[in-house]
């Protein structure tokens, strides 16, 4: 781990005060941040604590919910109008990492959390433009089972390793924002980009530009969701396909329908073409692979995955099936 | 300020990047929290700060300045084991015993985390209380790795003890 | 390895060879085991009771002090740095940066290390160790990417950890073979195992498969491996007086001491190596480079070391478990009835080391059968020396084996249960010699009625709940009883008011095997002593005798030194008992020990306790030392542990997914001992199986010949959630031929198990993956 200082700050202000060097790093809980550091992929001069930050889960006005940055995981999870209203946020962070990690990692932190591209890790060993800009990329022809097919570049195929972010993709979470230019709210949709010819930017925040909250809308269908993850192993392993699903039935038609896929792209990937495709139509498998076939149109597999398009397609009829037959909600 | 391990104040490390784990091994010389991968993948780091189950090679220890730690040293009162202690023993809940420690104190933040009706990845009805079937300990568990082996006597020892508490 | 090393290794095969030709016409009288242990006709004493770890009120408590967990005064954190090229030479080391960060002590590299021997590699002499015939940070050259080519010692570990990424090295890269196609381009040599070919030849195996009414001739492939114990290899060591003191995670005390000592020219008695705790070894916890660096280290910067391997170093600098390819045919008649039997393929080693993965020696034994061909070739490639782990051969080889049973009682139309009956020996198929103790087919028929076998589904992808599609393997594990000599045993029986304490040494490991407790219990019923008497120490190099914790032969080397000690003993005692005693006359082999002292074996009133015989001796205590017998029983008999291993998986239909559902192991390992402890160790094998056959693999690019998943997180190991109740029984037929009856089991859990999975998968979807792991992507 590089040398650095340790600053904790007690409201945003103070934060944002403390964090608006370039080579400054926030801390949530550390549960990402810390094992960068010590494998040298991240090498900030100075640490601003902002675990202590409010960690509050208020309801809005207009009946949503906003969640403090600082608010962990489990807090979240465990929270019982998340339970009710927003199952498959619950669902998406329980399956997540382990109880212990869910104990210290924030709101804020898991969003900001960076690939498990292990070509990434590995500082000394290999080529990744995420982590040296220029590099060159190692996955695209080695491992890359857990790799994007979707909304990749030459220079990067990495994936968002987060089930949270999924979830809160296929909610139209909004993340609030402060930085030097002031307070901004970003729609989650828009938070993490796509690689392009920069992976090693992974959201369109300013430099110091601090999350303090994000929000829930009011979403009725909410209500009716749930989130499944296909891993190597039954527990504790990053997904290779994970899909975020909320639904809504009139008689046979699904009145309407969200849906984030999570293993399949460089950001959490809202699947608006399906859900468009979808809304309006009958609830059958057949409409659903078809969906997920428009969704999946432009996949690109590598060595490893192709097996991803099919899975995915799979995963969500089986989600959808199952929010339809009124299964796990 | 000061970190409270085992209910004794000692000061947070000057260094900030020294981790809790090392704090605790190296520094505070209470080696029975492990030091497994230090990547925070395979739980025998495993402490409990203000009770809460967390991973100790992840926590920078200036973090948790006024926190209250406890460790696997902290458990036994005098000289009589912790009940989950003695399952563990009974049960055959381990064989070299490096992962030991951090699958009890994973077991007693779990079963805190049950009473309070945190959910688990295997929870049916997310709004029910929690009972701690054998499944739901197993997924509870699973941040804890036990490369001998031991699973099986891990999780009768935690069902005969602070697992049936819960359901209780 | 250098042609004089194979040479050499190539003699004492032949050394060997002529040995087994006389051994076996030996009558068994004159060998070890030809005379049954009497502790095997002792049926209600310890042996076979359950006991809880004498070590686990410790162990629970944290208080079990491991090698990273010893401390010296005035003592330095190292830490290493890897090469990142598979094959060359280092050009430049920038170490300017590193030696001016803060804390920093020393920066070693191959251009200020102490000159050192190479340590001898395993294999070249009894106690040698070494992973491979290579210098350590002696040279400017690389042979594998990952290789350690620097150390940084600093007053704190976070000081030398960052100090070490300060270090930047240019290398000239040289041609190297780092892919499986360029290593078979390079050539195949026939594979060595112990000095003797890895080759078996009956019959015309091929011509007989070529003509039989049933033949399955499959090619099955198995990945690279690692151990990962979740204690990650360390070492505490300082320079005391001349010496070297290592506080170290090992499963060869004795051993290890030797070769680390030869590599900086100490006399045996200048290293003193401790290891009494190890947090899980499975082969990997031996001599490995980081501690010759630490101790190398330590005498450079005049101080002590701790040297910890971070998690990625772990997989830089120990080997793992190699991977094969895997040819099996067998032929059979219309009725099951094997005629060929070919098992032959290759396995990967470097141009350095000794250990092919000899995947074909649990088939030596399986199956009748009049045609046997069996081969493995060894293909090189630029790597980091591979080693045992945990059933080296067979944990792969029963996977190919048992697989291609499976598919040929398919294709048959036959219980695969019933096709391994049919098809069992009645003496050894390759050697010819005698079983010493075979009941597999009790073991099958027992554990198929406990797990309800009949209830398979008979045809494959037919039983569905829901999204998952259930189906039952099953599949026959192996592994050979071995003892290895150079074990001792020392005895101590001190006076303690009228009774007697005994203090039992072995230079033995405890990884968690249960040897510790076990050792005791064997100990106190030899000694007709109660448990609590009896105290054992172990894992220290300062304990004559050298034992190693591996090839499941520990408790029976233990056992024979154990026996010979007492042997000692007893000579002893009757000598200190003299004319007075009620045993006077008597020689040793007339009486026995029993309720604290000796009495005649057929007239128990003749006796006299051990307090009595040492307080009229006026001795406080007495001290015996002895060498277990030469293993020639392995020679005589053909000798294998056996187990029936029963499987009901679940696999997803939509995923692709596999859960174990329900998995049972019925095993023939002669008499348990502690049924507690070997219950686990049964388990833990199982589970390493598991994680073997659903999960487990090292990713080694084969075009830097990196290990890319040095990680917990990303190597797979199974966690709880994938680990279903594992139900184990035995038969308990005690081994007339071994000490106490007993079988070595830290392997023969994980053999067989890989099969059952993919036999049950085969079962549930009906479809055969002979690719391991069985990942969900194979399954869709």
């Amino acid at each position: 781990m590089t040398p650095f200082s340790y600053a904790r700050a007690n409201d945003a202000a103070e934060a944002l005060q403390l964090g608006r060097d370039a080579a400054a790093a926030y801390l949530g809980g550390g549960t990402n941040l810390v094992d960068l550091m010590r494998e040298t992929v991240a090498r900030p001069d100075r640490l601003v604590d902002v675990s202590g930050l409010p960690a509050d889960i208020a309801e809005t006005e207009d009946g949503g919910l906003l969640i403090g940055a600082a608010v962990r995981n489990t807090a979240l999870a465990e929270h019982h109008a998340v339970r009710t209203r927003y199952p498959m946020l619950s669902r998406a962070i329980v399956a997540g990492a382990s109880a212990q990690i869910r104990n210290m990692a924030t709101v804020g932190g898991n969003l900001l959390q960076r690939t498990r591209c292990t070509y990434f890790y590995d500082t000394d060993g290999s080529r990744c433009n995420k982590r040296a800009p220029g590099s060159g990329c190692d996955a695209r022809e080695g491992f890359n089972r857990i790799h994007a097919i979707l909304g990749a570049s030459d220079a990067c195929v990495a994936t968002h390793p987060s089930d949270m972010c999924v979830a809160l993709a296929a909610l139209d979470a909004t993340v609030h924002l402060e930085g030097s230019g002031g307070a901004r709210r970003l729609p989650f949709a828009d938070l993490h980009r796509l690689p392009g010819d920069r992976p090693d930017i992974d959201t369109v925040l300013e430099p110091g530009e601090l999350v303090t909250a994000v929000e829930l809308p009011p979403l009725r269908l909410a209500a009716t969701s749930t989130y499944r993850k296909v891993r190597d192993r039954a527990s504790y392993a990053f997904a290779l396909i994970s899909v975020a699903a909320a639904l809504e039935l009139d008689g046979d038609r699904i009145a309407d329908v969200r849906i984030a896929f999570g293993g399949v792209a460089h950001k959490p990937w809202r699947a608006t073409r399906a859900e468009e495709a979808l809304r309006g139509g009958p609830a059958t498998d057949q409409a659903v692979h078809a969906a997920a076939a428009l969704e999946f149109a432009d996949a690109r597999p590598l060595r490893d995955n192709a097996f991803k398009p099919a899975l995915a397609a799979r995963t969500l009829a089986a989600v959808l099936g199952g929010l339809a037959r009124g299964e796990a909600a | 300020m000061s970190l409270i391990i085992n209910g004794i104040a000692v000061p947070a490390p000057v260094d900030p990047r020294v981790s809790l784990l090392d704090h605790l091994r190296e520094t505070l010389h209470l080696t029975g929290t492990k030091k497994g991968c230090n990547q925070g993948a395979c739980g025998a780091c495993t402490v409990l700060a203000d009770g809460e189950r967390i991973l100790s090679c992840l926590a920078l220890a200036v973090q948790y300045d006024g926190r209250s730690i406890t460790t696997i040293e902290g458990l036994a009162q005098d000289d009589a084991l912790h009940p989950l202690q003695a399952a563990f023993i009974e049960h055959d809940g381990f064989q070299c015993g490096y992962c030991t420690p951090g699958q009890i104190c994973s077991a007693i933040g779990m079963a805190a985390e049950a009473r309070r009706g945190v959910p688990s990845h295997v929870t049916t009805d997310l709004t029910a209380d929690v009972t701690l079937s054998r499944a739901e300990v197993q997924e509870r568990m699973s941040g804890n790795l036990c490369r001998c082996g031991a699973y099986n006597g891990i999780v009768e020892a935690i069902r005969s003890t602070v697992a049936a508490e819960v359901a209780a | 390895m250098s042609i004089v090393d194979t040479a050499k290794q190539a003699a004492q095969g032949l050394m060997q060879g002529a040995m087994e030709k006389l051994v076996p016409l030996a009558p068994d009288s004159w060998i070890p085991g030809g005379v049954p242990d009497p502790l095997i006709a002792r049926k209600h004493g310890l042996i076979g009771t359950p006991v809880s770890r004498l070590d686990g009120p410790l162990k629970v408590k944290g208080g079990a002090r491991f090698a990273a967990e010893y401390r010296f005064d005035d003592m330095v954190y190292a830490a290493l740095v890897y090469a990142t090229i598979p094959r060359g030479r280092i050009v430049a080391i920038d170490q300017a940066a590193a030696e001016a960060a803060t804390g920093v002590v020393l920066v070693m590299t191959h251009r200020n290390a102490p000159r050192m021997n190479t340590p001898a590699v395993f294999g070249s002499s009894p106690t040698a160790v070494g992973p491979a015939d290579l210098p350590i940070l002696q040279d400017d050259r690389i042979h594998w990417n990952g290789q350690p080519i620097a150390c940084v010692l600093a007053e704190t570990q976070e000081q030398a950890d960052h100090a070490a990424s300060l270090i930047a090295v240019t290398y000239d890269e040289e041609p190297s073979t780092t892919s499986l196609a360029g290593a078979k381009a390079n050539g195949m040599e026939q594979g060595l195992f112990m000095g003797q070919p890895l080759l078996n030849e009956i019959g015309d195996a091929e011509a007989a498969l070529a003509s039989a009414p049933h033949r399955i001739d499959h090619v099955y492939r198995t990945p690279r491996h690692n151990h990962n114990p979740i204690e990650p290899h360390a070492a505490t060591l300082a320079w005391v007086d001349g010496g070297l003191v290592i506080h170290d995670a090992s499963q060869m005390v004795t051993q290890q001491a030797q070769t680390i000592g030869e590599v900086f020219d100490l006399t045996p008695d200048q290293v003193r190596l401790t290891s009494p705790y190890v947090g899980g070894g499975f082969g990997s916890k031996g001599l490995w480079d980081h501690q010759v660096i630490g101790a190398a280290a330590a005498q450079l910067a005049g101080r002590p070391v701790r040297i910890t391997l971070s998690r990625e170093g772990v997989y830089r600098v120990v080997g793992g478990r190699t991977l094969t390819e895997q040819r099996v045919g067998i032929g059979a008649t219309a009725d099951g009835r094997f005629q060929a039997l070919i098992h032959s393929g290759l396995s990967v080693m470097t141009p350095h080391n000794s250990m092919p993965e000899p995947f074909i020696l649990g088939t030596r034994a399986a199956y009748a059968a009049p045609n046997i061909a069996l081969k493995v070739e060894i293909a090189r490639m630029n790597m980091l020396a591979n080693t045992f782990m945990r059933a080296p051969g067979e944990a792969v080889g029963t996977f190919a084996l048992e697989c291609a049973v499976d598919e040929l009682a398919v294709q048959i139309g036959i219980d695969p249960v019933d096709l391994r009956i049919l098809n069992e020996p009645d003496k050894d198929p390759t050697s010819g010699l005698p079983f010493s103790s075979r009941h597999i087919v009790e073991a099958w028929r027992r554990g198929a009625e406990r797990f309800g076998w009949s209830d398979r589904p008979a045809t494959p992808a037919s039983r569905r709940d829901g999204e998952w599609l259930v189906g039952m393997g099953c599949a026959t594990g192996t592994y050979p009883y071995y003892r290895m000599p150079g074990a001792e045993a020392r005895i101590t029986l001190t006076r303690d008011g009228d009774a007697v304490r005994a203090t039992v040494e072995v230079a033995a490991a405890e990884m968690g095997m249960g040897t510790s407790t076990t050792t005791a219990i064997v100990a106190a019923e030899r000694l007709g002593l109660p448990l609590d008497r009896v105290e054992v120490a172990y894992g220290d190099s300062a304990i004559p005798g050298a034992i190693m914790a591996g090839g499941s032969q520990q408790t029976a080397a233990i056992g024979a030194a154990v026996i010979a000690a007492h042997n000692a003993l007893v000579a002893e005692l009757l000598k200190l008992a003299g004319n007075d005693s009620g045993l006077a006359g008597l020689s040793p082999d007339d009486v026995g020990s029993v309720d604290g002292g000796l009495s005649k074996r057929d007239d128990p009133v003749r006796r006299e306790s051990y307090a009595s015989i040492l307080s009229r001796a006026r001795r406080d205590s007495v001290t015996v030392t002895a060498a277990g017998s030469p293993p020639l029983e392995l020679m005589h008999w053909s000798m294998h542990s056996h187990s029936a291993l029963f499987c009901e998986v679940r696999v997803n239909a939509v995923t692709g997914e596999t859960r174990v559902t329900r998995m049972l192991g019925s095993f023939d390992c002669g008499r348990i001992l502690n049924p507690r402890t070997a219950t686990s160790q049964f388990r833990g094998g199982i589970i390493m199986g598991l994680g073997m056959a659903l999960m487990e693999e090292t990713q080694f690019d084969e075009r830097s010949g990196r290990i890319m998943n040095p990680s917990l997180a990303e190597y797979h190991l199974p966690v709880h959630m994938d680990v279903p109740e594992i139900d184990v029984i035995w038969t308990d037929i005690a081994d007339p031929h071994t000490p106490m009856g007993a079988h070595g089991i830290g392997e023969i859990g994980i053999t067989g198990v890989a099969a059952a999975v993919a036999n049950a998968i085969y079962n549930a979807t009906g479809k055969r993956v002979r690719n391991l792991p069985i990942t969900l992507d194979r399954l869709l």
